[in-house]
């Protein structure tokens, strides 16, 4: 049952997979570990591998998008290769959130902070220019219009987490004027914060509220800064990237390593897949699913 | 011909000085949102992210589409009034379009990068869309402006080669318009927007507004000038404006009818929201009924034929239609779309003052352009003495 084709499955035993990166989310030192030794044009925020790997990705959305530009067409052999390596044909990503497994308050906030320390997410007070990669929730609000006041009240009392849907048809992709938010074929919705021109249309096409502006300069707002992930400029947008940089090294999303199980991640399109087995065990529902943006962030109630 | 905007009295240049203060305060305020963050200078939230400034980009674009309501009539139908203003309407336009892009270049958080949009041409991009239209739009008014004033100042028939730029204008209006309508109109979850009405109502209002606007004008440049615009084509103006309120007002019962008889809470939340109050936010509400206010007073002065023949009462009625459309448009329309929000709560808007100050940057800048242009045209229209029709054109 259990295929090896990539690194990948070995998402299925997250908890003692993920414990290294999981320590390091709940405030000890930063996984720089993990990485491989930064390079010199890490100064300005971005290592070049990153950047390329980002650039080669475009290349290919650009290409896939039938857009196929002179430099596109150069690049679309090497950019497709460097996908493959990355992510392996076929996938299409998907995460799977067992709300009843996530027990206390600290259970959640350390996978709030393995994402947002890692990413390095402004941390801001004012709730109208806050910027958030993934968060909390309650039930009524997460789900409105699906809400019954008689629902269980352990539900009705919980919080979910909330983040980027990667949605198969997302809107923000269709009014980014730049392509600065693009899908990939794995079903990641990408953000290229070096891109965005700021004009925020994305935040106002995004049914699920998974987008944040930077109202405010982000540096002024870290207590520290990860060297690993390029912090931000004032003015462009960000958002969830479901840690294509961990995909990329084969290693599953911070969030899923800090979760202790109950964030199950993997690929929909493989049959024997954690996150299929999950969906096929059981009940799960999707946020707003009658605007047809096909969210694939699943949770278990 | 510019050299004509270049000659005028102490008033004349006194308040285009005064303009450029107020553009110079603009571009200072502008530079503080950048130094600083829209954070605590722009009033915006992640809940409410447009505001005030595609608020405006909204209502101009429609001002400058209205262009279309004396050159259409002029070209088309061969209706003469229109011949002394349709120059005046082309050039109103053109200040419009650069009121409605500065707006939405103003909103930009990287303003260095917007260049992008061309060099990444992104066709399912609406905003892609707008900038090709609204550039062209401007590009088109200006040329078909600029060459008939041109040939008047010469005594002469505007030349044959513009009759398909004048053409393409015409049916260029009403798509910049569209487009607009489409930034809103094709957004899943954003009930109040989402209405396949939207397009038409814009153009409504647009109708409304623009010629209300035009017809205040002509009132000015009879008073600081010798150009008659004429009383005829202020009163054909003032029947465009009159039942393009009337639609305008029609479609808000519509989407009424749709909302509550449906009992569809997205529909039904936004416009509870706007005219009564939601959760006790109430925000929008003196600004919604203001509207109305203006609205009515607007259709009761131009409806009625003893107060639309009438100079002054023609006037306040024009200018209520005007500032109606721009509180419901211009302001309620883009920050009520928000709410609720994704997670169905409620977030308000209000304006900081220093978005204020880059919006009045903005304004300022569009009444120079339209000044400067204006004035060009008062400058041939005076010496031509005679209109196209040979009728007298000075007083």
């Amino acid at each position: 049952m259990p295929e090896s084709r990539t690194p990948f499955s070995m998402s299925r035993g997250i908890p003692e997979q993920g414990a290294p990166a999981s320590q390091a989310g709940q405030g000890g030192p930063l996984p720089s570990g993990k990485q491989p030794a930064p390079t010199a044009a890490q100064e300005s925020g971005v290592g070049t591998d990153r950047r390329h790997f980002l650039k080669l990705v475009g290349a290919a959305a650009v290409a896939g998008a039938g857009g196929i530009a002179s430099l596109g067409v150069l690049q679309e052999v090497k950019a497709s290769q460097v996908l493959a390596e990355a992510t392996g044909p076929g996938k299409r990503w998907a995460l799977v959130i067992d709300v009843h497994k996530i027990a206390t308050q600290e259970d959640y906030q350390a996978i709030i902070d393995a994402c947002h320390r890692f990413h390095n997410v402004p941390v801001i007070a004012e709730p109208k220019h806050q910027v958030k990669w993934i968060w909390t929730e309650d039930y009524s609000h997460t789900f409105p219009g699906l809400a019954s006041p008689y629902a269980p009240p352990e539900l009705q009392s919980k919080p979910f987490l909330v983040l980027c849907n990667h949605c198969d048809n997302p809107p923000c992709v269709r009014v980014c004027p730049v392509k600065a938010t693009f899908k990939r074929e794995d079903g990641i919705v990408m953000q290229d914060m070096h891109r965005c021109i700021g004009c925020k249309f994305c935040m106002v096409a995004c049914p699920y509220g998974a987008r944040s502006y930077n109202w405010l300069p982000p540096r002024d707002f870290l207590p520290q800064i990860n060297p690993d992930f390029p912090p931000r400029t004032t003015g462009v947008v960000e958002k969830c990237t479901l840690c294509y940089e961990q995909l990329a090294q084969g290693l599953p999303p911070l969030c899923v390593e800090a979760s202790k199980g109950a964030l199950v991640f993997g690929d929909l399109n493989d049959p024997g897949s954690p996150v299929r087995a999950a969906i096929a065990s059981h009940y799960t529902i999707r946020r707003a699913t009658d605007l047809g943006t096909e969210p694939h962030i699943f949770y278990i109630v | 011909m510019l050299h004509k905007a270049l000659k005028g009295s102490n008033k004349y240049w006194g308040f285009l000085a005064i303009l450029a203060g107020i553009v110079v305060v603009g571009v200072l305020a502008w530079l503080r949102e950048h130094a600083l963050g829209s954070g605590p200078t722009s009033g915006l939230s992640r809940d409410v992210p447009w505001g005030l400034h595609i608020g405006q980009l909204t209502f101009f674009v429609g001002v400058a589409a209205s262009a279309v309501m004396v050159v259409l009539p002029y070209y088309l139908h061969d209706y003469k009034e229109f011949s002394r203003i349709t120059v005046i309407g082309e050039f109103l336009a053109v200040a419009a379009v650069v009121v409605s892009m500065l707006s939405v270049f103003s909103i930009m958080g990287q303003p260095a990068r917007v260049f992008y949009v061309l060099l990444h041409p992104t066709p399912n991009s609406i905003i892609f869309w707008d900038m090709i239209v609204l550039s062209t739009y401007l590009g088109l008014n200006f040329l078909c402006g600029w060459v008939v004033l041109s040939a008047e100042r010469q005594g002469m028939p505007a030349p044959k080669w513009l009759k398909p730029f004048i053409y393409w204008a015409i049916f260029w209006a009403p798509s910049i318009h569209m487009v607009t309508a489409f930034l809103y109109a094709g957004l899943p979850g954003k009930h109040h927007w989402m209405t396949a009405l939207q397009a038409v109502h814009f153009l409504a209002t647009a109708f409304a507004a623009g010629p209300a606007l035009l017809i205040v004008i002509s009132m000015i440049i009879k008073k600081v000038s010798h150009f008659d615009p004429g009383s005829k084509a202020i009163r054909k103006l003032a029947e465009i404006s009159l039942y393009a309120l009337a639609l305008h007002l029609f479609f808000i019962g519509l989407e009424f009818f749709t909302a509550f008889y449906s009992q569809s809470p997205g529909h039904m939340h936004t416009l509870e929201y706007l005219y009564v109050g939601l959760d006790g936010h109430r925000d929008m509400v003196p600004i919604v009924w203001a509207s109305s206010a203006l609205a009515l007073v607007g259709l009761v002065l131009l409806a009625v034929p003893g107060t639309r023949k009438k100079e002054s009462t023609l006037t306040v009625g024009c200018l209520a239609i005007f500032f109606s459309i721009w509180l419901d448009k211009g302001f309620a329309f883009v920050a009520s779309g928000f709410v609720p929000n994704a997670f169905d709560r409620i977030t308000d808007y209000r304006p900081d003052w220093n978005e204020l100050l880059v919006a009045a940057g903005v304004w300022a800048v569009g009444v120079m352009v339209f000044t400067l242009l204006c004035k060009m045209a008062i400058a041939v229209k005076e010496e031509a003495i005679f209109d196209q029709q040979g009728q007298r054109q000075v007083r």
